[in-house]
């Protein structure tokens, strides 16, 4: 692993500031600022629509962004972002492995063509080394995608962004899509990497308790701002500080029955809909 | 209680493979309900779904379904003609599918989907059918109904979406509810809305509720009774909140490879599949 040593030591970390996001005038990202330290992992929750995709998106070139920067700081070689070393340096893992993978092409050529772009030789090599490095035999080369269990697929996504021996792993919702016990084994196959490679992670999530597991700080979006950032540590002795990073942990406990009561369901949706109180009391009686 | 609503017994779906042979997906599944919430927990691949859709006649036509008994309200669902299934179906049994972007028509509007259903089941006309639709929107908590009733599903979030189908599906006011993991392309704060507004509907009505999801734990907290499932049968049955008295190793390793906040357990403890779990 020769290749791998070597970068090991410029490892990069990441810092975005005043980021700023719209789509036909509908603000996803305002004025969104973290760093991310060389090998560090960080994690991003909220829910849909707070732009925790979009911030990631924004990183690595998918959106264009109104304003702000993203830069690359630490020791490593610091390429700007659009160009073609940065995109090797940084890459992503998407949330869906049903729809991130190409379906008519095999496990080898969906890894052979990250490795086209940029120019990468002896891709034969690398391929069975990637396959190895994510738990799935040489068997799983020339299989299609829908030969493959979900867990299978999201290891093939994770080979496909791990095989430019990138320094930093954008993970958009990795889990979300996978069975529990499934899940674990990725998680697990993570921070494994992770170890090894001294990769930096920047892990966007809806669930807590997996951005808790995999990352030593994090942030709370919500409607596109940052609400709170915090270490994993606080978070589970729930030493958090805003009224939405609790709804937040709240709802990760489970369904609660007296959610149904009237005053909850108002509670509840009161911000939302406050026009529907009338209806959680006709509900009850 | 008096007759259960649904009677199911030794229920198997099996489908062909292509060596001829027979795949048995759900292999002998019994159990009855009530006015109650049931849930089926189990991974993906665990016949859960299957389960589901054989109750409502849904088995892809290749699929063989056989039981001793398929019984709802006391019609035999296995006999009866495609026609007595069909009037059932939506009716009296409706089923809410798990991501409302694949599963509502995407080139109608979303009131004229919820009216299509209600005149599918009742002769209503159309000016009645538009008000039954708008007040079933209400009542799933749709903010701007008359806004919503003309939005195609394109134009809608996930969570908004899953409750108009939950409005749809309610319209008919059906006696058995399948919800196949109806909160699972959701967000979790948007999730316990949704359920909030199910179980009040289900508690209203006085309806059955089967629950189909691979979260266990969120079934624990919100149903009163829970079947475990592993490769197509039932390995554990639980009464509600009752996780803390599982049994069996497949549960038991289900609740533990799920990362929990404050524990610092690394790497996580991953489930070991024994083979006679299969059995």
């Amino acid at each position: 692993m020769g290749a791998v040593s070597n970068v090991t030591g410029q490892s990069v970390g990441l810092e975005v500031q005043g980021l700023r996001v719209s789509f036909d005038g509908f603000v996803a990202v305002a004025d969104t600022s973290f760093t991310v330290q060389a090998g560090e992992s960080f994690g991003i929750v909220g829910e849909s629509g707070s732009g925790k995709s979009t911030v990631l998106r924004a990183i690595c070139g998918l959106a264009a962004h109104e304003s702000g920067t993203v830069q690359l700081i630490g020791a490593g070689p610091k390429p700007l972002p659009g160009s073609k070393p940065f995109r090797r340096l940084v890459q992503m893992v998407f949330q869906d492995p049903y729809g991130s993978l190409h379906p008519r092409h095999t496990v080898d050529r969906l890894l052979a063509e990250p490795l086209a772009i940029h120019g990468v030789g002896n891709a034969q090599e690398r391929i069975e080394r990637a396959l190895d490095e994510v738990g799935l035999g040489q068997g799983f080369r020339f299989r299609y995608p829908h030969q493959l269990s979900g867990g299978q697929r999201q290891r093939i996504a994770i080979a496909r962004a791990l095989i430019l021996e990138p320094q930093i792993l954008l993970l958009d919702e990795p889990t979300s899509a996978l069975d529990a016990s499934v899940q674990a084994e990725v998680l697990n196959l993570l921070e494994t990497l992770r170890s090894q490679r001294g990769l930096t992670f920047i892990l966007v999530s809806h669930d807590l308790a997996v951005v808790t597991h995999l990352c030593e700080r994090l942030v709370v979006m919500q409607r596109g701002r940052t609400v709170e950032m915090l270490a994993s540590a606080d978070l589970a002795a729930s030493r958090v500080t805003q009224p939405y990073t609790r709804q937040l942990m709240e709802a990760a406990v489970g369904f609660r029955r007296k959610v149904t009561t009237l005053q909850s369901v108002g509670n509840l949706t009161l911000k939302e809909t406050p026009a529907h109180i009338g209806f959680a009391q006709a509900a009850i009686i | 209680m008096s007759d259960p609503l649904l009677v199911v017994d030794d229920l198997r779906v099996a489908f062909p493979n292509r060596e001829g042979g027979w795949v048995e997906v759900v292999r002998g599944v019994s159990f009855t309900l009530g006015k109650e919430r049931l849930g089926i927990v189990g991974e993906s691949g665990s016949g859960k779904s299957q389960t589901g859709r054989a109750i409502l006649g849904l088995t892809a036509p290749e699929g063989r379904v056989t039981a001793k008994r398929l019984a709802f309200n006391g019609t035999d669902l296995l006999h009866c003609t495609a026609k007595e299934r069909r009037a059932l179906r939506g009716g009296r049994i409706a089923m809410v599918l798990q991501d409302p972007k694949f599963s509502l028509n995407p080139v109608m509007r979303i009131g004229d989907q919820i009216v299509e259903t209600l005149q599918a089941h009742s002769k209503v006309s159309n000016a009645q059918a538009k008000k039954q639709a708008l007040a079933a929107l209400e009542q799933v908590q749709i903010d701007d109904p008359a806004r919503v009733y003309r939005l195609y599903p394109h134009e809608m979030s996930g969570g908004m979406g899953q409750r108009a189908m939950i409005a749809m599906m309610l319209i008919a006011n059906p006696d058995l509810l399948i919800a196949d993991e109806p909160t699972s392309a959701l967000d979790v704060t948007v999730q316990l809305q949704v359920l909030a507004i199910l179980d009040a509907l289900v508690v209203q009505r006085g309806m059955g509720l089967i629950f189909i999801s691979h979260d266990l734990r969120l079934v624990s907290t919100f149903c009163d009774r829970i079947l475990v499932m592993y490769a197509g049968r039932v390995v554990e049955e639980l009464p509600a909140g009752g996780l803390a008295q599982a049994q069996h190793p497949y549960t038991l390793g289900l609740l533990n490879c799920l990362p929990q906040l404050g524990d610092g357990r690394h790497p996580l403890p991953t489930l070991n599949r024994q083979p006679q779990w299969a059995l």
